[in-house]
Protein backbone atom coordinates (compact mmCIF):
# COMPACT_ATOMS: atom_id res chain seq x y z
CA UNK A 1 0.00 0.00 0.00
CA UNK A 2 3.17 2.17 0.00
CA UNK A 3 4.43 3.87 -2.26
CA UNK A 4 8.08 3.53 -2.55
CA UNK A 5 10.20 6.41 -0.77
CA UNK A 6 11.89 7.26 -4.35
CA UNK A 7 8.46 9.14 -5.19
CA UNK A 8 8.48 10.91 -2.07
CA UNK A 9 8.68 14.43 -2.26
CA UNK A 10 11.61 16.60 -0.68
CA UNK A 11 10.56 17.76 2.53
CA UNK A 12 12.19 20.12 4.93
CA UNK A 13 11.39 18.50 8.02
CA UNK A 14 13.75 16.44 9.57
CA UNK A 15 12.22 12.46 10.91
CA UNK A 16 14.30 12.25 13.91
CA UNK A 17 13.32 15.66 14.63
CA UNK A 18 11.69 16.09 18.64
CA UNK A 19 8.37 16.06 19.50
CA UNK A 20 6.11 18.97 18.84
CA UNK A 21 4.51 21.08 22.07
CA UNK A 22 0.63 21.73 20.77
CA UNK A 23 -0.66 22.46 24.05
CA UNK A 24 1.21 23.50 27.15
CA UNK A 25 2.66 19.97 28.36
CA UNK A 26 0.72 17.90 25.19
CA UNK A 27 2.99 17.13 22.77
CA UNK A 28 2.91 15.57 19.22
CA UNK A 29 5.32 12.70 18.58
CA UNK A 30 3.52 11.17 15.60
CA UNK A 31 5.27 10.39 12.16
CA UNK A 32 5.16 11.84 8.40
CA UNK A 33 4.05 9.25 5.20
CA UNK A 34 4.63 12.08 2.51
CA UNK A 35 5.01 8.87 0.31
CA UNK A 36 1.81 7.37 0.68
CA UNK A 37 -0.58 7.70 -2.35
CA UNK A 38 -3.09 5.01 -1.53
CA UNK A 39 -4.76 4.40 1.82
CA UNK A 40 -6.42 1.04 2.89
CA UNK A 41 -6.79 0.50 -1.23
CA UNK A 42 -9.41 2.41 -1.54
CA UNK A 43 -8.78 6.15 -0.40
CA UNK A 44 -6.16 8.29 -2.38
CA UNK A 45 -3.95 10.94 -1.08
CA UNK A 46 -2.29 13.63 -3.21
CA UNK A 47 0.58 14.46 -0.70
CA UNK A 48 0.95 11.43 1.61
CA UNK A 49 -0.78 11.47 5.16
CA UNK A 50 0.54 11.74 8.70
CA UNK A 51 0.59 9.21 11.49
CA UNK A 52 -0.55 11.58 14.59
CA UNK A 53 0.37 10.28 18.40
CA UNK A 54 0.27 12.55 21.06
CA UNK A 55 2.08 13.04 24.80
CA UNK A 56 0.45 14.33 27.92
CA UNK A 57 2.43 15.34 30.79
CA UNK A 58 0.77 15.10 34.16
CA UNK A 59 2.64 16.20 37.64
CA UNK A 60 2.06 12.54 38.29
CA UNK A 61 3.53 11.07 35.11
CA UNK A 62 2.74 10.32 31.54
CA UNK A 63 0.14 9.61 28.69
CA UNK A 64 1.20 8.30 25.59
CA UNK A 65 -2.23 8.63 23.29
CA UNK A 66 -2.30 6.18 20.14
CA UNK A 67 0.70 5.29 18.63
CA UNK A 68 1.79 4.64 14.84
CA UNK A 69 2.21 2.72 11.93
CA UNK A 70 4.77 -0.40 12.36
CA UNK A 71 7.14 1.48 9.70
CA UNK A 72 7.44 4.60 11.40
CA UNK A 73 7.77 3.41 14.71
CA UNK A 74 11.61 4.73 14.70
CA UNK A 75 10.35 8.48 14.36
CA UNK A 76 7.75 7.80 16.73
CA UNK A 77 10.25 6.72 19.85
CA UNK A 78 12.79 9.23 18.48
CA UNK A 79 10.56 11.89 19.08
CA UNK A 80 8.78 10.24 22.18
CA UNK A 81 12.25 10.09 23.88
CA UNK A 82 12.97 13.63 23.07
CA UNK A 83 9.96 14.82 25.66
CA UNK A 84 9.86 12.01 28.04
CA UNK A 85 11.61 8.80 29.73
CA UNK A 86 9.58 5.69 29.14
CA UNK A 87 9.54 5.04 32.97
CA UNK A 88 7.16 7.92 33.17
CA UNK A 89 4.94 6.55 30.92
CA UNK A 90 1.88 5.41 33.19
CA UNK A 91 -0.99 5.59 30.74
CA UNK A 92 -1.35 4.39 27.32
CA UNK A 93 -4.65 5.28 25.90
CA UNK A 94 -5.37 3.82 22.80
CA UNK A 95 -8.58 5.90 20.46
CA UNK A 96 -8.86 2.94 17.71
CA UNK A 97 -7.18 -0.59 17.52
CA UNK A 98 -6.45 -0.10 13.57
CA UNK A 99 -2.61 -0.79 12.55
CA UNK A 100 -2.10 2.45 11.61
CA UNK A 101 -2.48 3.50 14.86
CA UNK A 102 -1.46 0.40 16.66
CA UNK A 103 1.57 -0.34 14.77
CA UNK A 104 3.96 0.72 17.55
CA UNK A 105 2.51 -0.48 20.65
CA UNK A 106 3.87 -3.75 21.22
CA UNK A 107 7.38 -2.17 21.68
CA UNK A 108 5.77 0.69 23.37
CA UNK A 109 4.01 -1.94 25.78
CA UNK A 110 7.78 -3.39 26.09
CA UNK A 111 9.97 -0.34 26.71
CA UNK A 112 7.27 1.38 29.11
CA UNK A 113 5.55 -2.34 30.73
CA UNK A 114 4.58 -0.26 33.72
CA UNK A 115 1.57 1.73 31.57
CA UNK A 116 -1.96 0.65 31.66
CA UNK A 117 -3.80 0.57 28.76
CA UNK A 118 -6.90 2.48 28.28
CA UNK A 119 -9.18 1.05 25.38
CA UNK A 120 -12.97 1.64 24.61
CA UNK A 121 -15.55 -1.18 25.62
CA UNK A 122 -15.93 -2.38 22.35
CA UNK A 123 -11.89 -2.82 21.74
CA UNK A 124 -11.38 -5.78 23.84
CA UNK A 125 -11.63 -8.51 21.05
CA UNK A 126 -9.63 -6.27 18.98
CA UNK A 127 -6.86 -5.85 21.37
CA UNK A 128 -6.46 -9.53 22.15
CA UNK A 129 -6.38 -10.18 18.17
CA UNK A 130 -3.75 -7.55 17.91
CA UNK A 131 -1.90 -8.93 20.72
CA UNK A 132 -2.15 -12.63 20.55
CA UNK A 133 -2.13 -13.07 24.35
CA UNK A 134 -1.20 -16.06 25.76
CA UNK A 135 -0.81 -17.92 29.45
CA UNK A 136 2.69 -16.85 29.81
CA UNK A 137 1.92 -13.65 28.73
CA UNK A 138 -1.44 -12.18 30.02
CA UNK A 139 -2.78 -8.65 28.92
CA UNK A 140 -4.06 -6.35 31.14
CA UNK A 141 -5.83 -3.45 30.21
CA UNK A 142 -9.13 -0.83 31.36
CA UNK A 143 -12.03 -0.65 29.72
CA UNK A 144 -13.55 2.95 29.79
CA UNK A 145 -16.87 4.88 28.64
CA UNK A 146 -18.45 8.22 28.80
CA UNK A 147 -17.62 9.33 32.44
CA UNK A 148 -14.62 7.31 32.96
CA UNK A 149 -11.53 9.65 33.63
CA UNK A 150 -8.00 8.70 34.42
CA UNK A 151 -5.83 11.50 36.11
CA UNK A 152 -2.14 12.14 35.48
CA UNK A 153 -1.58 14.95 38.62
CA UNK A 154 -3.05 18.05 38.11
CA UNK A 155 -4.44 16.83 35.00
CA UNK A 156 -7.35 14.54 33.71
CA UNK A 157 -8.12 12.50 30.25
CA UNK A 158 -11.77 11.97 30.46
CA UNK A 159 -13.24 9.37 28.04
CA UNK A 160 -16.29 9.59 25.45
CA UNK A 161 -17.26 6.73 23.95
CA UNK A 162 -17.61 7.44 20.41
CA UNK A 163 -18.74 4.02 18.48
CA UNK A 164 -18.23 3.49 15.08
CA UNK A 165 -16.30 6.30 13.85
CA UNK A 166 -15.32 4.40 12.14
CA UNK A 167 -14.69 1.02 14.23
CA UNK A 168 -16.73 -0.72 16.87
CA UNK A 169 -14.02 0.20 19.00
CA UNK A 170 -13.38 4.02 18.45
CA UNK A 171 -13.52 7.02 21.49
CA UNK A 172 -12.12 9.92 21.80
CA UNK A 173 -10.29 11.51 24.81
CA UNK A 174 -10.98 14.96 26.35
CA UNK A 175 -8.01 17.04 28.26
CA UNK A 176 -10.21 19.80 30.04
CA UNK A 177 -7.81 21.29 31.66
CA UNK A 178 -6.16 22.53 28.12
CA UNK A 179 -9.41 22.00 26.25
CA UNK A 180 -7.66 19.13 23.64
CA UNK A 181 -9.78 17.05 22.08
CA UNK A 182 -8.08 13.52 20.94
CA UNK A 183 -10.35 13.02 18.41
CA UNK A 184 -8.59 9.76 16.84
CA UNK A 185 -9.83 9.06 13.27
CA UNK A 186 -12.80 11.80 13.77
CA UNK A 187 -11.84 15.41 12.43
CA UNK A 188 -8.64 13.63 10.74
CA UNK A 189 -7.73 13.64 6.83
CA UNK A 190 -4.97 12.08 4.52
CA UNK A 191 -2.63 15.18 4.53
CA UNK A 192 0.96 15.37 4.99
CA UNK A 193 2.56 18.87 6.03
CA UNK A 194 5.19 19.04 7.94
CA UNK A 195 4.02 22.37 9.19
CA UNK A 196 1.23 20.58 11.46
CA UNK A 197 -0.74 23.00 12.58
CA UNK A 198 -4.18 23.89 10.18
CA UNK A 199 -3.05 27.92 10.28
CA UNK A 200 0.18 26.78 9.06
CA UNK A 201 -0.90 23.81 6.50
CA UNK A 202 -1.47 24.12 2.75
CA UNK A 203 -5.73 24.80 1.77
CA UNK A 204 -6.61 20.96 3.15
CA UNK A 205 -10.17 21.55 2.95
CA UNK A 206 -11.24 18.64 0.14
CA UNK A 207 -8.52 16.36 2.08
CA UNK A 208 -11.38 16.70 4.94
CA UNK A 209 -14.20 16.71 3.03
CA UNK A 210 -12.95 13.68 1.09
CA UNK A 211 -12.00 11.62 4.27
CA UNK A 212 -15.47 12.57 5.73
CA UNK A 213 -17.21 10.91 2.77
CA UNK A 214 -14.97 7.43 2.93
CA UNK A 215 -14.85 7.14 6.11
CA UNK A 216 -17.22 8.43 8.43
CA UNK A 217 -20.01 8.96 5.98
CA UNK A 218 -21.50 5.14 6.18
CA UNK A 219 -21.99 5.60 9.85
CA UNK A 220 -23.76 8.69 9.52
CA UNK A 221 -26.24 8.28 12.53
CA UNK A 222 -23.33 7.81 14.85
CA UNK A 223 -21.29 11.10 13.96
CA UNK A 224 -24.50 12.95 14.75
CA UNK A 225 -24.61 10.83 18.67
CA UNK A 226 -20.91 11.64 18.62
CA UNK A 227 -21.26 15.43 18.05
CA UNK A 228 -23.55 15.19 20.69
CA UNK A 229 -20.95 14.64 22.85
CA UNK A 230 -18.28 16.61 21.46
CA UNK A 231 -20.66 19.70 20.47
CA UNK A 232 -20.55 21.19 24.05
CA UNK A 233 -17.12 20.70 24.94
CA UNK A 234 -15.32 23.97 25.15
CA UNK A 235 -12.48 23.12 22.67
CA UNK A 236 -9.36 24.92 21.78
CA UNK A 237 -7.84 22.68 19.75
CA UNK A 238 -8.34 19.07 18.08
CA UNK A 239 -5.43 16.68 17.85
CA UNK A 240 -6.74 13.99 15.42
CA UNK A 241 -4.93 10.80 14.05
CA UNK A 242 -4.33 11.85 10.78
CA UNK A 243 -3.72 15.34 9.29
CA UNK A 244 -3.69 18.61 10.44
CA UNK A 245 -3.44 19.51 14.06
CA UNK A 246 -6.50 21.59 14.57
CA UNK A 247 -5.59 24.94 16.58
CA UNK A 248 -6.86 27.42 14.58
CA UNK A 249 -10.74 28.11 15.34
CA UNK A 250 -11.55 24.37 15.63
CA UNK A 251 -15.19 24.56 15.78
CA UNK A 252 -15.31 24.95 12.17
CA UNK A 253 -14.29 21.62 11.61
CA UNK A 254 -17.15 20.35 14.14
CA UNK A 255 -19.52 22.74 12.44
CA UNK A 256 -18.75 20.77 9.28
CA UNK A 257 -19.42 17.54 10.65
CA UNK A 258 -22.38 18.52 11.59
CA UNK A 259 -23.37 19.76 8.11
CA UNK A 260 -22.17 16.96 6.62
CA UNK A 261 -24.25 14.47 8.43
CA UNK A 262 -27.43 16.59 8.37
CA UNK A 263 -29.24 14.87 4.79
CA UNK A 264 -29.51 18.05 2.39
CA UNK A 265 -33.04 16.64 0.78
CA UNK A 266 -34.49 16.82 4.37
CA UNK A 267 -34.05 20.63 4.22
CA UNK A 268 -35.93 20.66 1.15
CA UNK A 269 -38.35 17.84 1.68
CA UNK A 270 -41.04 18.04 3.66
CA UNK A 271 -40.42 15.53 6.77
CA UNK A 272 -43.56 13.81 6.35
CA UNK A 273 -42.80 13.13 2.32
CA UNK A 274 -41.29 9.99 1.43
CA UNK A 275 -38.67 10.11 -1.45
CA UNK A 276 -38.64 7.39 -4.16
CA UNK A 277 -36.33 7.50 -7.02
CA UNK A 278 -36.65 6.00 -10.33
CA UNK A 279 -33.67 5.45 -12.13
CA UNK A 280 -33.50 3.51 -15.27
CA UNK A 281 -31.45 2.88 -18.97
CA UNK A 282 -33.19 2.01 -22.14
CA UNK A 283 -32.15 1.48 -25.80
CA UNK A 284 -35.36 1.68 -27.87
CA UNK A 285 -37.65 4.06 -25.48
CA UNK A 286 -39.60 0.83 -23.62
CA UNK A 287 -37.99 0.30 -20.44
CA UNK A 288 -38.33 4.67 -20.28
CA UNK A 289 -41.96 4.58 -21.26
CA UNK A 290 -42.34 1.73 -18.19
CA UNK A 291 -40.38 4.71 -15.84
CA UNK A 292 -42.85 6.92 -16.53
CA UNK A 293 -45.81 4.62 -15.87
CA UNK A 294 -44.26 3.54 -12.58
CA UNK A 295 -44.02 7.19 -11.69
CA UNK A 296 -47.62 8.29 -12.44
CA UNK A 297 -48.55 5.00 -10.18
CA UNK A 298 -46.79 6.32 -7.82
CA UNK A 299 -47.47 10.08 -7.87
CA UNK A 300 -51.84 8.44 -7.18
CA UNK A 301 -50.52 8.71 -3.64
CA UNK A 302 -50.27 11.54 -1.56
CA UNK A 303 -46.63 11.99 0.60
CA UNK A 304 -44.51 10.47 -1.58
CA UNK A 305 -42.18 12.96 -3.63
CA UNK A 306 -41.02 10.77 -7.09
CA UNK A 307 -38.14 11.11 -9.39
CA UNK A 308 -37.26 10.24 -12.60
CA UNK A 309 -33.51 9.89 -13.56
CA UNK A 310 -32.02 8.57 -16.98
CA UNK A 311 -29.12 7.07 -16.04
CA UNK A 312 -27.39 7.76 -19.40
CA UNK A 313 -27.58 11.31 -18.82
CA UNK A 314 -26.16 11.29 -15.42
CA UNK A 315 -22.84 10.81 -13.28
CA UNK A 316 -23.03 8.19 -10.43
CA UNK A 317 -21.58 10.18 -7.74
CA UNK A 318 -25.19 12.68 -7.32
CA UNK A 319 -26.85 9.69 -7.71
CA UNK A 320 -25.29 8.07 -4.83
CA UNK A 321 -26.12 11.53 -3.01
CA UNK A 322 -29.85 11.31 -3.91
CA UNK A 323 -30.64 7.29 -2.89
CA UNK A 324 -28.71 8.65 0.79
CA UNK A 325 -31.61 10.83 1.34
CA UNK A 326 -34.16 8.73 -0.45
CA UNK A 327 -36.34 6.28 1.77
CA UNK A 328 -36.88 4.07 -1.91
CA UNK A 329 -35.22 3.47 -5.08
CA UNK A 330 -36.41 1.52 -8.48
CA UNK A 331 -34.13 0.47 -11.08
CA UNK A 332 -34.84 -0.40 -14.71
CA UNK A 333 -32.64 -2.06 -17.22
CA UNK A 334 -33.30 -4.03 -20.76
CA UNK A 335 -31.51 -7.29 -20.51
CA UNK A 336 -28.69 -7.10 -22.77
CA UNK A 337 -26.77 -10.12 -23.75
CA UNK A 338 -28.15 -11.84 -20.58
CA UNK A 339 -27.19 -8.96 -17.62
CA UNK A 340 -27.95 -5.40 -16.63
CA UNK A 341 -26.81 -2.56 -18.71
CA UNK A 342 -23.47 -1.71 -16.87
CA UNK A 343 -24.63 1.88 -15.62
CA UNK A 344 -26.79 -0.02 -13.14
CA UNK A 345 -23.66 -1.78 -11.55
CA UNK A 346 -21.87 0.88 -11.44
CA UNK A 347 -24.45 2.91 -9.40
CA UNK A 348 -25.03 -0.21 -7.45
CA UNK A 349 -21.37 -1.11 -6.31
CA UNK A 350 -20.55 2.64 -5.61
CA UNK A 351 -23.72 2.73 -2.58
CA UNK A 352 -20.85 1.42 -0.01
CA UNK A 353 -20.05 4.86 1.29
CA UNK A 354 -23.82 5.35 2.08
CA UNK A 355 -26.07 4.06 5.01
CA UNK A 356 -28.99 1.41 3.03
CA UNK A 357 -30.78 0.01 5.94
CA UNK A 358 -34.73 0.72 6.08
CA UNK A 359 -34.42 1.64 2.36
CA UNK A 360 -37.16 0.16 -0.12
CA UNK A 361 -35.89 -1.22 -3.61
CA UNK A 362 -37.41 -2.54 -6.84
CA UNK A 363 -36.19 -3.33 -10.50
CA UNK A 364 -38.64 -3.27 -13.47
CA UNK A 365 -37.10 -3.80 -17.59
CA UNK A 366 -38.20 -4.65 -20.87
CA UNK A 367 -36.48 -7.17 -23.01
CA UNK A 368 -36.03 -8.60 -25.91
CA UNK A 369 -35.55 -12.76 -25.31
CA UNK A 370 -34.19 -13.65 -22.58
CA UNK A 371 -34.73 -10.86 -19.66
CA UNK A 372 -32.58 -11.90 -16.92
CA UNK A 373 -32.18 -8.32 -15.98
CA UNK A 374 -34.87 -7.55 -13.36
CA UNK A 375 -34.25 -10.56 -11.18
CA UNK A 376 -30.43 -9.79 -11.20
CA UNK A 377 -30.76 -6.46 -10.11
CA UNK A 378 -33.43 -7.55 -7.37
CA UNK A 379 -30.83 -10.13 -5.59
CA UNK A 380 -28.27 -7.14 -5.83
CA UNK A 381 -31.03 -5.31 -3.82
CA UNK A 382 -31.53 -8.14 -1.34
CA UNK A 383 -27.77 -8.06 -1.30
CA UNK A 384 -27.68 -4.21 -0.25
CA UNK A 385 -30.06 -5.56 2.58
CA UNK A 386 -32.80 -3.43 0.66
CA UNK A 387 -35.72 -4.72 0.81
CA UNK A 388 -37.96 -5.52 -2.12
CA UNK A 389 -41.65 -5.24 -1.31
CA UNK A 390 -43.16 -5.60 -4.80
CA UNK A 391 -42.02 -8.69 -6.99
CA UNK A 392 -40.13 -7.01 -10.45
CA UNK A 393 -41.82 -6.00 -13.62
CA UNK A 394 -40.77 -7.45 -16.58
CA UNK A 395 -42.58 -7.03 -20.02
CA UNK A 396 -41.30 -8.39 -23.42
CA UNK A 397 -40.29 -5.68 -25.90
CA UNK A 398 -42.46 -2.83 -26.40
CA UNK A 399 -45.27 -2.07 -23.48
CA UNK A 400 -49.06 -2.10 -24.82
CA UNK A 401 -51.65 -0.01 -22.80
CA UNK A 402 -52.51 -2.83 -20.58
CA UNK A 403 -48.68 -3.42 -19.71
CA UNK A 404 -48.77 0.38 -18.99
CA UNK A 405 -51.27 -0.08 -16.81
CA UNK A 406 -49.38 -2.83 -14.96
CA UNK A 407 -46.51 -0.41 -14.35
CA UNK A 408 -48.72 2.42 -12.88
CA UNK A 409 -50.07 -0.69 -10.78
CA UNK A 410 -46.68 -1.62 -9.97
CA UNK A 411 -45.89 1.84 -9.11
CA UNK A 412 -48.77 1.95 -6.62
CA UNK A 413 -47.86 -1.09 -4.51
CA UNK A 414 -44.34 0.33 -4.40
CA UNK A 415 -46.32 3.53 -3.25
CA UNK A 416 -48.26 1.62 -0.99
CA UNK A 417 -45.08 -0.42 0.37
CA UNK A 418 -43.35 3.40 1.46
CA UNK A 419 -46.40 4.64 3.42
CA UNK A 420 -47.68 1.45 5.08
CA UNK A 421 -43.52 1.30 6.41
CA UNK A 422 -45.19 4.01 8.68
CA UNK A 423 -43.83 3.94 12.24
CA UNK A 424 -46.13 2.00 14.47
CA UNK A 425 -47.49 -0.27 12.25
CA UNK A 426 -47.14 -4.10 12.86
CA UNK A 427 -45.40 -5.82 10.07
CA UNK A 428 -45.46 -9.24 8.71
CA UNK A 429 -41.74 -11.18 8.19
CA UNK A 430 -43.68 -12.52 4.88
CA UNK A 431 -43.69 -8.96 3.91
CA UNK A 432 -40.64 -7.61 3.83
CA UNK A 433 -39.18 -9.42 0.73
CA UNK B 1 -46.12 -22.39 12.70
CA UNK B 2 -46.10 -20.65 16.29
CA UNK B 3 -45.53 -16.50 15.80
CA UNK B 4 -43.97 -13.85 17.75
CA UNK B 5 -43.35 -9.99 17.59
CA UNK B 6 -40.07 -8.33 17.91
CA UNK B 7 -40.39 -4.56 18.49
CA UNK B 8 -37.27 -2.88 16.96
CA UNK B 9 -37.06 0.49 19.85
CA UNK B 10 -34.54 2.50 17.40
CA UNK B 11 -37.00 2.98 14.96
CA UNK B 12 -40.24 2.00 16.71
CA UNK B 13 -40.82 -0.40 13.98
CA UNK B 14 -42.56 -4.30 15.01
CA UNK B 15 -42.38 -7.27 13.58
CA UNK B 16 -44.72 -10.67 13.49
CA UNK B 17 -42.16 -13.10 12.67
CA UNK B 18 -41.98 -17.14 12.63
CA UNK B 19 -40.81 -18.66 16.02
CA UNK B 20 -37.05 -19.30 15.69
CA UNK B 21 -36.39 -16.86 13.12
CA UNK B 22 -33.09 -15.04 14.13
CA UNK B 23 -33.27 -11.36 14.95
CA UNK B 24 -30.20 -10.66 11.84
CA UNK B 25 -32.84 -11.63 9.45
CA UNK B 26 -35.39 -9.55 10.70
CA UNK B 27 -33.13 -6.30 11.58
CA UNK B 28 -31.58 -6.17 8.57
CA UNK B 29 -34.57 -6.31 6.05
CA UNK B 30 -36.49 -3.90 8.48
CA UNK B 31 -33.78 -1.54 8.49
CA UNK B 32 -33.08 -1.27 12.63
CA UNK B 33 -29.99 0.61 13.73
CA UNK B 34 -28.02 -2.48 14.95
CA UNK B 35 -25.04 -3.12 13.07
CA UNK B 36 -23.34 -6.46 12.10
CA UNK B 37 -19.90 -7.55 11.04
CA UNK B 38 -18.63 -11.15 10.87
CA UNK B 39 -22.57 -12.75 11.30
CA UNK B 40 -21.04 -15.23 12.63
CA UNK B 41 -21.17 -14.38 16.40
CA UNK B 42 -17.57 -14.17 16.49
CA UNK B 43 -16.82 -9.88 16.19
CA UNK B 44 -19.40 -8.80 18.64
CA UNK B 45 -20.48 -6.24 16.45
CA UNK B 46 -24.18 -7.26 16.31
CA UNK B 47 -24.47 -6.88 19.92
CA UNK B 48 -28.21 -5.51 21.25
CA UNK B 49 -30.10 -4.77 24.30
CA UNK B 50 -32.84 -6.52 25.10
CA UNK B 51 -35.59 -4.20 26.64
CA UNK B 52 -38.39 -6.53 27.01
CA UNK B 53 -39.49 -10.68 26.91
CA UNK B 54 -35.45 -11.64 27.51
CA UNK B 55 -36.56 -15.03 28.29
CA UNK B 56 -38.19 -15.29 24.77
CA UNK B 57 -35.19 -15.46 22.86
CA UNK B 58 -32.72 -18.79 22.91
CA UNK B 59 -30.24 -19.27 25.38
CA UNK B 60 -26.71 -17.84 24.02
CA UNK B 61 -23.99 -20.67 23.24
CA UNK B 62 -20.87 -20.94 25.40
CA UNK B 63 -19.44 -19.04 22.47
CA UNK B 64 -21.68 -16.12 22.37
CA UNK B 65 -21.01 -16.18 26.60
CA UNK B 66 -17.34 -15.75 25.48
CA UNK B 67 -17.82 -13.04 23.18
CA UNK B 68 -20.15 -11.20 25.39
CA UNK B 69 -18.06 -10.90 27.82
CA UNK B 70 -15.01 -10.05 25.83
CA UNK B 71 -17.60 -6.91 24.61
CA UNK B 72 -18.01 -5.90 28.32
CA UNK B 73 -22.05 -6.99 27.87
CA UNK B 74 -24.27 -5.60 30.14
CA UNK B 75 -26.87 -8.30 31.85
CA UNK B 76 -29.33 -8.21 28.91
CA UNK B 77 -27.03 -8.01 26.13
CA UNK B 78 -27.21 -10.40 23.81
CA UNK B 79 -25.66 -11.15 19.65
CA UNK B 80 -28.13 -9.99 16.80
CA UNK B 81 -26.83 -12.90 14.52
CA UNK B 82 -27.08 -15.32 17.39
CA UNK B 83 -30.55 -14.90 18.96
CA UNK B 84 -33.68 -16.54 17.81
CA UNK B 85 -36.68 -15.48 18.69
CA UNK B 86 -38.95 -17.65 20.40
CA UNK B 87 -41.74 -14.99 22.10
CA UNK B 88 -42.77 -11.32 21.50
CA UNK B 89 -39.41 -8.78 22.86
CA UNK B 90 -38.31 -5.76 22.13
CA UNK B 91 -34.43 -4.69 21.46
CA UNK B 92 -32.37 -2.08 20.71
CA UNK B 93 -28.78 -1.30 19.44
CA UNK B 94 -26.30 -1.83 22.50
Amino acid sequence: MMSPAASAPAWDFDDQAPAVEVAPGVHWIGALDPGLRTFDIILRTANGTTYNSYLVRGEDGVAVIDTVKAEFAEDFFARLESAARYDEIRVIVLNHLEPDHTGALPELMRRAPQAQLYISKRATAMLKALLKPRDDRPLTYKTVGTGDEVSLGGRTLRFLHTPFLHWPDTQCTWLAEEGVLFSGDVFGCHHCDARLFNDLCGDFRFAFDYYYAHIMRPFKSYVVDALKLIEPLPIKLIAPTHGPVLRDRPRRYVTRYRELSTPSLAERIDQDERSLIIFYMSAYGSTARMAEAIRAGVEESEGIRVSLYDLEGGEVQPFVDLIESADAMALGSPTINGDAAKPIWDLLSSLAVIDLKGKLGAAFGSYGWTGEAVKMIEDRLRGLKLRVPVAGLRIKLIPTDEELEECREFGRALAGALVRGEQGRVIDFADLG
Amino acid sequence: MAKAKITFSDIEQTVNVPAGTRVIEVSERIGAGIIYGCREGDCGTCMMHVEEGWNNLTEPSVLEEKVLRENMASRHDRLACQAQILGDCKVKPA
